[in-house]
């Protein structure tokens, strides 16, 4: 099953800092989600884009998961020569991820 | 117990005004707060600044302050807002003309000055780059602004002067909206547990749109009813930090869980510790319930005290980058694509080696797909983009032109070049201890 058929997602940037917010539609799909997308897992899935370490947040009660992903961007939206240096688009990347 | 209002005006420089404008006419506000500094805004202001003295504030200020001030004044709605960029004082003899100009008999506008630290870094030795670990020294002879994010102090001294418009320079987003819950409740300022609380409502509002459907729709499963109509926000809270956001109901948008969800988590690390100049907030149990359509309580969120530094974020000239694009279309449009990007590497390699290397995007294919599934059906259609960060603008200027040259010197049918040259202005965070800044208040009044 495609991650963007039970959850939806937000990215927002810090410098060369992307997070990426992850939110289940129904909280009954909440542990699925969290047992199968871990930060090692969402490292893998950004391979060549992600340099540094994904650290994962938990927020239960509200069926997020919130990861933060280090060196993603290219340097930043104030440095990066990369199209969408903001990694806006990171988000709808992610939700394509199958589990 | 006492409640007010607080509306959301603005979620970036160039927002839309309408929505803003419909809110204070419509939503019973007390106050209402126009955000309108991403992390690098400030810089370009200064820039501009530098070249026209009497310039370096938000260039829709003007258009949006004719609008806003005979509104405010009507309908009692103080405005808070971080339009005065690089230059808060001439936004506010601005704001002063356009007030007489209009033949308002009565307002009072307040400029916040001192988050400008440029001096105050440049003396200050072994300051490190946050987003590096470098010393900001490798840096000394570009950079040109610093700017510090300021909290709610020299908001509420405003507020607590009767100021009816409040501009500042840098200010931390939710500090806009926390200064007027603090004025109005009497907050006492090492209670951090209301300090968050009133943190997660600037947080939830400081990107306006956002947390009505904007940056959130899509056509499956997050639908917004009448997107192009879409509406800002508005909270009501009360003295113990609690309540709701709504938008108004005849404007587009929704308000619901899922959204408040994204926006809580946008642009946040660990949510026990959103750390502002107030404080630090603790998000990580707050809870959104729906009291009825489009209205949305929040609970749970806390605080504690914030650490005794400011960030600044220092503005220094970076080069430049030189990009060009070119379309290439049919069935084998990816491979002469391909072949179009390797041309231009190869004149770059032999004509000027130190640009390399570039990046290399087919737009429709990865430009922002770091991996494309191997299963992907090929494109009919690419855009080639290439791009270089350079010293000077001249270097940026060959890459540009190399894919231009690719229309009547590459493979067949390339169409549609452009080109674009940045001189790239790039921001550097370092901390700052907050004794070391003064901040100052200037009013302009008119009482005829």
């Amino acid at each position: 099953m495609r991650l963007g058929e039970i959850a939806h997602a937000r990215s927002g940037d810090k410098g060369n800092i992307s997070n990426i917010s992850l939110i289940v539609y129904d909280s009954k799909d909440y542990a699925l989600v969290a047992a199968k997308v871990t930060p090692a897992v969402v490292k893998a899935w950004f391979a060549g884009q992600v340099k540094g370490e994904v650290i994962r947040y938990e927020l239960p009660q509200l069926g997020a998961l919130n990861f933060v992903l280090f060196e993603a961007l290219k340097g930043g939206v104030t440095c990066a020569t990369s199209l969408d240096k903001h990694g806006k688009t990171l988000s709808s990347i992610l939700l394509e991820m199958e589990i | 117990m006492k409640k007010i209002r607080i509306g959301s005006g603005a979620g970036y420089a160039g927002d839309r005004l309408e929505p803003a404008l419909d809110l204070m006419q419509n939503a019973n506000l007390d106050y209402i707060c126009f955000e309108c500094l991403a992390e690098r805004t400030i810089a370009m202001a200064q820039q501009e600044k530098m070249h026209q003295p009497d310039l370096g504030y938000n260039a829709m200020f003007t258009y949006r302050m004719e609008r806003v001030l005979p509104l405010a004044m009507e309908k009692g709605v103080k405005v808070i807002t971080n339009m005065g960029a690089a230059n808060p004082e001439a936004a506010l003899q601005k704001a002063y003309e356009i007030a007489q100009k209009q033949g308002i008999k009565k307002i009072k506008i307040a400029a916040v000055l001192g988050d400008q630290v440029l001096s105050l870094v440049q003396q200050t030795p072994d300051l490190k780059i946050l987003e590096s670990g470098a010393p900001l020294e490798t840096l000394k002879e570009h950079i040109f602004s610093a700017n510090a994010y300021l909290g709610v102090a020299p908001i509420l001294a405003a507020l607590e002067a009767d100021a009816d418009i409040i501009i500042t320079g840098r200010v931390a987003d939710p500090s806009l909206f926390l200064a007027p819950m603090i004025h109005a409740f009497g907050w006492d300022l090492t209670n951090y547990d209301l300090l968050g609380k009133g943190t997660l409502v600037g947080h939830l509002l400081e990107c306006a749109g956002q947390l009505c459907g904007g940056y959130f729709a899509d056509t499956q499963k997050k639908q917004v009813h009448k997107l192009e109509h879409l509406g800002f926000p508005y909270s009501e809270i009360n003295a113990v930090g609690e309540g709701f956001v709504s938008k108004l109901e005849k404007s587009g948008g929704s308000v619901t869980t899922a959204t408040c969800t994204e926006q809580l988590l946008y642009e946040i690390h660990d949510p026990a510790a959103y750390i502002t100049p107030d404080c630090v907030a603790d998000f990580s149990a707050v809870e959104f319930s729906p009291l009825a359509n489009n209205k949305i309580a929040f609970s749970k969120a806390t605080g504690n005290a914030p650490t005794p530094f400011y960030k600044v974020s220092v503005g220094y000239k970076n080069g430049f980058i030189g990009e060009g694009q070119i379309s290439y279309a049919g069935a084998d449009c990816l491979e002469r694509a391909k072949w179009a990007a390797q041309l231009v590497q190869q004149r770059i390699q032999s004509l000027h080696p130190q640009l390399l290397p570039l990046d290399i995007d087919y737009i429709g294919w990865n430009s922002v797909t770091p991996n494309p599934k191997k299963t992907s059906a090929p494109p009919t259609e690419v855009r080639l983009r290439v791009a270089g960060k350079t010293n000077t603008r001249a270097e940026a200027q060959h890459i540009a032109n190399e894919v231009e040259a690719l229309y009547t010197n590459g493979p067949a049918g390339g169409g549609g070049a452009s080109k674009k040259l940045e001189a790239l202005v790039s921001i550097a965070s370092v901390l700052l201890p907050k004794d070391q800044i003064d901040v100052q208040l200037i009013f302009k009044e008119i009482n005829t």
